[in-house]
């Protein structure tokens, strides 16, 4: 009884995720290697040129997405490191209203928080209308459907992201080492450099794995902040499979994604190890 | 400041020196940090103001673009919209049958990743942090193929499905951290008193894990009613709410939906808070 127990209990959540996580994983696969049309139907015929079609017809939209993924992961680290420090170092009893303050975005639905920067960004909106009655912005000024918009949504919505692990692992830090490197004549930003950037590594390796990853395959963002110079590879795949069916380009496609970001999650968990990365990003 | 500061006066600082250094940026830094901590609070609750905020806009059409002046008319006409009322309907039942079965299952799952040595553990949690990991879209275009190629009718069900998939994963791993300080002679205690396991389970184990399994129990019916990419993949015909004002931003978000998004908030708020009150309690006592 005690042998099998830990399998019994696994078992049901285990069935429910190989049948719709593993199995549909293995099926894009198989599908991306198809021909034919919704029509006739598909046949698996190991159509590898499906790659080579999707690389040649979307490089464009995938690297946007890795480089707006790179861009927002970067503006998110450096918003909320100083954020993270002040409130795990200077935050006293209420760094859990802190805490409170930032994850309160969550509370409100990702579709609505981004509608929201919309209507405050629209041309003639809350914000930029004032600024063009006053002059200080000419008349065509605008901010959406560019670049600026769809990695400003995005940085705004990662942002709380960031900031948990960063917290996380800046709170674990003993302040008495900070002292210890005082008392040897290090200068603050010499203690800050060598003591405490340095422990607080774990919580930035997952930090920018939690956002990194999701930031470049977003596609609510570009949807309703960007124009058609901003679509993200996101866009092209839920295009493919939902408006023109084309199931084995779109396959491929999401394959190519996922190969991508899962070789870069590799790589950290080979640096750092999947037990801190999952320590850190699970609290 | 030299000599004389040696002299202690009666109600004078003790001398700077002596006083603990706990705090390793200086305190000019500290209140610049403090303040741009507070400034970016602001920036994270803005849209949320906005958001609250106009849904008290006296507007007349459907679109809700300028202030016209206060009014608590939409919280009247709240189900005025049927496709809204009818998606916000979907979304609060499919979080919450969700919350149900991913809370079962993922607290077997957690228990089982918690308690117990054995054989495909590792496996077992490469499994969850790969269902965490993966980008939602990866989730639910795969899902989607899984339904196309099977010819599965896409729809309330479908969702389901999905949002049991990537929420068990979340409550095995919270009901896990859980688990992770818990006292195992408590167990044998009450086997030695005659317990039997499912006594034992009931009595001992789930009192002590209960926090972390309504803490995932919540968790998956707030991932579950926000979902928007893996539900769009899935749900066909069908309409979940962030499906539908997903759909109103091209021809105007109407205040309903104001309205329905500050009460969601609030409620989740209100249940945050209320929770972390009632954790305090508990602690004190």
């Amino acid at each position: 009884m005690r042998r099998t127990a830990p399998y019994l209990l696994a078992l049901p959540g285990v069935l429910w995720l190989a049948a719709f996580f593993i199995v549909p994983i293995v099926m894009t696969l198989s599908v991306s290697l198809q021909t034919g049309n919704v029509e006739q139907g598909f046949q698996f015929t190991w159509h590898f040129a499906n790659y080579s079609d999707a690389m040649r017809l979307y490089h464009v939209q995938f690297v946007r997405s890795i480089v707006y993924g790179l861009i927002v992961t970067g503006v998110t680290f450096l918003l909320a490191y100083p954020m993270a420090y002040w409130i795990a170092f200077h935050g006293g009893r209420r760094k859990t209203v802190y805490l409170f303050l930032i994850l309160l975005p969550f509370f409100v639905s990702f579709v609505i928080r981004t509608v929201a920067w919309q209507f405050i960004l629209s041309d003639n909106g809350i914000l930029l209308g004032p600024l063009k009655n006053l002059h200080l912005l000419g008349q065509d000024f605008h901010v959406l459907a560019t670049s600026s918009a769809v990695v400003g949504g995005l940085t705004y919505n990662y942002l709380p992201f960031m900031v948990l692990p960063l917290f996380v692992s800046l709170e674990r830090i003993d302040p008495t080492l900070v002292e210890a490197a005082n008392d040897l004549y290090a200068s603050r930003i010499r203690a800050f450099l060598r003591v405490v950037f340095p422990l607080s590594i774990p919580g930035v390796f997952a930090g920018v794995l939690l956002t990194f990853v999701p930031v470049a395959a977003d596609y609510i963002s570009a949807s309703i902040l960007g124009g058609t110079s901003t679509t993200m590879i996101g866009n092209v795949i839920q295009t493919l499979y939902l408006t023109n069916n084309d199931y084995p380009l779109a396959s491929a496609l999401s394959f190519i994604l996922m190969a991508v970001l899962t070789a870069g999650v590799l790589v950290y968990a080979r640096v750092l190890g999947t037990q801190r990365v999952y320590e850190v990003a699970s609290g | 400041m030299s000599g004389a500061a040696t002299v202690t006066r009666p109600g004078a600082q003790p001398p700077a020196r002596a006083e603990p250094r706990r705090r390793p940026a200086g305190r000019w830094i500290a209140v610049a940090l403090g303040a741009y901590t507070w400034l970016m609070i602001f920036y994270l609750t803005a849209p949320i103001l906005v958001m609250i905020a106009f849904g008290f806009n006296d507007t007349h059409s459907r679109v809700n673009l300028r202030w016209q002046g206060f009014t608590v008319k939409w919280y009247g006409k709240l189900f005025d919209i049927p496709d809204l009322s009818a998606a916000l309907r979907n979304s609060l039942l499919i979080a919450l049958f969700t919350a149900v079965i991913s809370t079962v299952l993922g607290t077997m799952v957690g228990l089982s990743l918690g308690r117990y040595r054995f054989r495909g553990l590792a496996a077992l949690d490469l499994l969850m942090f790969a269902n965490i990991a993966a980008p939602e879209l990866v989730l639910g275009a795969a899902l989607l193929t899984l339904f196309i190629t099977v010819q599965f009718q896409r729809g309330f069900l479908t969702i389901l499905v999905a949002h049991v998939m990537f929420t068990i994963a979340y409550v095995a791993v919270t009901v896990r951290a859980r688990l992770a300080g818990f006292d195992r002679t408590l167990e044998e205690a009450a086997q030695d008193l005659g317990a039997d396991p499912w006594a034992t389970f009931r009595k001992i184990t789930l009192p002590l894990i209960f926090p972390g399994i309504l803490a995932g129990a919540l968790l998956s019916f707030a991932l579950s009613i926000d979902d928007f990419v893996i539900t769009n993949f899935n749900s066909g015909q069908t309409q979940t709410f962030p499906i539908w004002v997903f759909g109103a931003t091209r021809v105007g978000v109407p205040p309903q939906v104001n309205v329905m998004g500050t009460l969601i908030f609030l409620g989740g708020v209100g249940l945050a808070v209320g929770n972390a009150i009632a954790a305090r309690r508990r602690a004190l006592e």
